[in-house]
């Protein structure tokens, strides 16, 4: 005789230890299987775009840095680039090769924060110390930089804040062996383990053509076994004067696309992350770094687009200036915005226990989701 | 008593008043819990982690607010999210207590003009102890926050509230 079961809602958030930040996720239940997944969000939502139209260009970018706040570097990157462009001005080598080096060294501190604390919520607490005593490694190359540990206002339109500390060059340069084994340390510790292994490989499964449907960029689209990266296929910035390869999901422990795959990815970046580091730096022309900036930012009327890769995808800003000083819009294109919408896809038919497994391998930041 | 632990070769005894013991107990043992809003829960995840070690202070994240002593506010505040931080509040067993972090609850932050969904300030909503400036606060910043309310505890009276 068949057992009669009923649909079962349960709320998990928006305080809850593993929705990293303030997400409320609505399940739909029938037992513990997974019928659907319906996330609220707006628990964090600070105003990002009425900011943008009452402030100058240059003052938007401390709010840039506070969209998401694991790879502001990054954000501010983006968003210059997108100024610069409409602009059109021209920013001097030294200026696009430190942009670079910082901008990497925040991705490897961005993945290194979505690792720790994915083998936090899966119930390894050791791989979140060791992350983060590698993390405060690369915020000390950011404080002597720029002074902040965490959001930083150092990439100006036009430039930079400052040059580089004269200590800089040396300390990055001892980071990248320093930091090279502590790779294949968590990969002993983590990456391999058997319970790790187990909770994740197999596990919420995103094919390419749901990925692509979506509109999912970054590690988790390449998680999918896409090589798609905008550093290679649209090259901004430096970015195609150096060597590096597209790690891609192989499905090495289950099938491709699962949550191992897309964990794997992230340590194989660190790894390529390291490399582009190494050839910026042995590159680093010399140059003024404030000659370019702007003394009033007055773009012409008009709109433009321009996307950077991310630590979690394509982060793309979209501007509209009506002539004077103050933006008339600036629209984030989030990256984790769109790898949340499809969560539905990846949770149905899991069980709860997996959805954890599930929201920390997407990598996802509420303070870009909201804005 | 760390100084005291093994100076006696025979029992001894140790005169002290309840309050004190009480007191000691309590700022000794800070049972966090572990929550995070916006930027700066990270910073709070850093001071927690290795390089700067909560737990030195006796700070152990914990998830729920039944089995938790201090929340600790860490990020903008929104009008959607305050109302869930107050009843989290109320869930937690007394003595309990605050520490707001950042600029963001402590008064709105660089959100405080145009913020039409920013709380302005923590304190609105529920009673706040320690404030820790900075956006974000460095964690040392926090770790002084956390040093000044053990200061709190440690003058606090059973008999009269003190503010």
């Amino acid at each position: 005789m068949p057992v009669k079961t009923e649909e079962m809602i349960l709320n998990m958030g928006p305080q809850h230890p593993s929705t990293h930040g303030v997400l409320r996720l609505e399940l739909l239940l029938e037992g513990e299987i997974i019928k659907g997944v319906k996330p609220h969000i707006g628990y964090l939502h600070r105003c990002f775009e009425k900011h943008a139209e009452a402030m100058t260009y240059p003052q938007v970018i401390p709010y840039v840095d506070r969209l998401d706040y694991l790879s502001s570097m990054y954000n501010e990157f983006g968003y210059v680039t997108a100024v610069e462009k409409l602009l059109g001005i021209e920013v001097p080598q030294r200026v696009e090769y430190i942009r670079v080096i910082m901008g990497e060294l925040q991705r490897i501190a961005s993945h290194l924060v979505a690792i720790g604390t994915y083998g936090a919520d899966l119930g390894a607490f050791t791989p979140f110390l060791f992350a983060f005593r590698d993390r405060e490694k690369i915020l000390s190359l950011f404080e002597i930089t720029c002074g902040a540990r965490l959001l930083y206002n150092y990439i100006w339109i036009g430039g930079l804040s400052h040059d580089l500390h004269p200590d800089f060059v040396r300390l990055a340069r001892e980071f990248i062996p320093y930091f090279r084994p502590k790779i294949k340390e968590m990969n002993d510790l983590l990456s391999y383990n058997k319970i790790f292994v187990e909770r994740t490989a197999n596990v919420g499964i995103l094919p390419p053509e749901t990925a692509i449907n979506f509109g999912v960029s970054g590690p988790n689209l390449r998680g999918s076994g896409l090589k798609w990266d905008l550093r290679r296929n649209d090259p901004y910035s430096v970015y195609d004067k150096f060597d590096f390869n597209i790690p891609v999901g192989e499905g090495r422990m289950g099938t491709v696309g699962d949550c191992w795959d897309r964990y794997f990815v992230r340590i194989l970046e660190m790894e390529e992350s390291l490399k582009i580091i190494e050839q910026a730096l042995d590159q680093l022309p010399e140059g003024d770094v404030t000659s370019a900036i702007p003394k009033r930012v007055k773009p012409p009327i008009g709109q433009v687009y321009a996307r950077v890769e991310n630590p979690r995808g394509e982060l793309g800003y979209f501007i509209i200036s009506d002539g004077s000083v103050n933006p008339f819009r600036v629209k984030v294109r989030a990256p984790s915005f769109i790898s949340l919408s499809v969560m539905d896809e990846l949770c149905r038919g899991h069980m709860i226990a997996d959805v954890i497994a599930i929201l920390g391998s997407i990598d996802i930041v509420l303070g870009e989701i909201d804005r | 008593m760390g100084l005291l632990d093994k100076q006696f070769t025979d029992d001894n005894i140790i005169i002290t008043k309840v309050e004190d013991v009480l007191n000691w107990a309590r700022l000794s043992s800070l049972w966090q819990m572990g929550f995070g809003l916006a930027c700066c829960a990270i910073e709070m995840m850093a001071t927690s982690a290795s390089h700067y070690d909560f737990d030195r202070f006796g700070v152990i994240p914990r998830p729920s607010p039944r089995q938790s002593d201090v929340i600790i506010i860490s990020g903008t505040v929104t009008l959607k999210m305050a109302i869930r931080i107050k009843r989290l509040y109320e869930q937690m067993p007394d003595p309990k207590y605050v520490i707001s972090m950042g600029s963001c609850s402590n008064c709105g932050g660089p959100y405080w003009e145009h913020g039409y969904h920013v709380l302005k300030g923590v304190d609105r909503v529920i009673p706040v102890d320690v404030y820790v400036p900075g956006c974000p606060p460095r964690p040392e910043a926090l770790l002084e926050g956390l040093l000044k309310l053990q200061e709190k505890i440690r003058n606090e009276s059973l008999v009269k509230k003190t503010a």
